[in-house]
């Protein structure tokens, strides 16, 4: 049997997933408390997407859509966060020295093989249905899973136990029939 | 409530702050497919590890902090329908997509071109919301809305019991999953 989580990457720089969420618990602490900020992605990822929707809609298209005059697109805290995310994690990659190209997780492969095109098409429509939930159910796992949680938030919370049973029920259905021979 | 730091200063606390959660992210082991995808199928409990922890540390300092008046609250309204709904829609996008938005930017960042194309499916996804924000808003939202609801308001329970409570549950979820031979540490296959 292999390891548990058998790729090169997840191996060698973990930390303690009860530390990492205690950092993550107090990175909450220090937004609440300085910049009275919640901890949160969505919100500006759809504020983002705005931006990039004007060669598509045109820019007139954009600034009267009701959706992106509540939210538009600025660099504000929010956005400036969703920088400062992927830098952390390419310095801690390049630090860890994980840096690796990945087109098709092996988890992936062991079930739907080795296809570049139908790991992307599935990426990319999953991407959809993720931010799309994310901007109805008004956060995502940062905004509502931990940000919203952590205050007791009813809306969190039915979030959160939604979410899970989706993702579980999903994930059941969708992995069944292992397509390489075991390992 | 008074801010500490205002201004300039505080928007571009974001870059550190931001920093501090990707770091956290890629050495939690959360910007990789397999580990998120495996929680959903009940075979690596990293996520909920790391999520429940974060929301109970989290949850003690800001509630302290909320009592002693340095921190407000900012808690989403509980339309119940449309919560329920984006829930569904994002837990089953998340399995198909092997991330959150959170950590699909942080997966970038490792190398993934996966989660490259998954968020631009995602700011695809952002597009086809703002397209159909105002009849969502006018047809989805306004059904069970029951506006910024906490748990203690619901229940009777105070702050902290509930946290007395998420204590207690975790601590049990924490010991069944770090008994030897718990389910976590069989195959992740």
């Amino acid at each position: 049997m292999n390891p548990p989580n058998d790729i090169p990457a997840r191996s060698k720089p973990l930390w303690n997933p009860y530390v990492v969420g205690a950092g993550l618990g107090v990175l909450s602490w220090l937004v609440f408390a300085l910049v009275n900020q919640p901890l949160g992605v969505s919100t500006s990822l759809s504020a983002a997407s705005g931006a990039c929707a004007v060669p598509l809609l045109g820019s007139e298209g954009v600034s009267t859509n009701a959706y992106w005059m509540k939210t538009p697109f600025k660099w504000d805290y929010g956005m400036l966060f969703l920088v400062g995310t992927f830098l952390g994690s390419l310095l801690s990659t390049l630090a860890s020295r994980s840096f690796r190209l990945e087109k098709v997780p092996s988890v992936w492969a062991e079930y739907f093989g080795p296809s570049v095109a139908k790991r992307m098409a599935v990426a990319f429509v999953g991407g959809i249905l993720t931010m799309y939930g994310a901007r109805m159910a008004g956060g995502c796992t940062s905004g509502h899973g931990i940000s919203g949680s952590l205050q007791l938030a009813v809306s969190s919370w039915t979030f959160f136990l939604t979410m899970f049973v989706a993702g579980v029920s999903t994930a059941t259905l969708l992995f069944r029939h292992r397509k390489t021979s075991h390992a | 409530m008074n801010l500490p730091i205002t201004g300039e200063a505080l928007r571009w606390l974001a870059i550190p702050f931001g920093i501090l959660f990707g770091v956290l992210l890629h050495r939690g082991g959360v910007a990789t497919y397999n580990v998120i995808v495996n929680q959903f199928r009940l075979k690596d409990f990293t996520v909920l590890k790391i999520m429940f922890t974060a929301v109970i540390v989290g949850g003690i300092g800001v509630l302290a902090l909320h009592q002693t008046g340095h921190a407000s609250y900012h808690i989403k309204p509980a339309n119940m329908l449309g919560v329920s709904l984006g829930a569904a829609l994002f837990g089953i996008g998340m399995v198909l997509y092997g991330y959150c938005p959170g950590t699909g930017i942080a997966a970038i960042a490792t190398g993934s071109l996966h989660a490259l194309v998954g968020f631009l499916g995602m700011l695809a996804g952002g597009v086809l919301y703002a397209l159909s924000f105002v009849w969502i808003e006018a047809h989805l939202q306004n059904v069970a809305a029951l506006g910024k609801l906490r748990l203690p308001d619901i229940t009777g329970i105070p702050d902290w019991g509930w946290m007395g409570i998420l204590v207690a549950i975790a601590a049990v979820i924490f010991w069944l999953l770090e008994r030897p031979r718990a389910i976590a540490t069989e195959g992740a296959r």
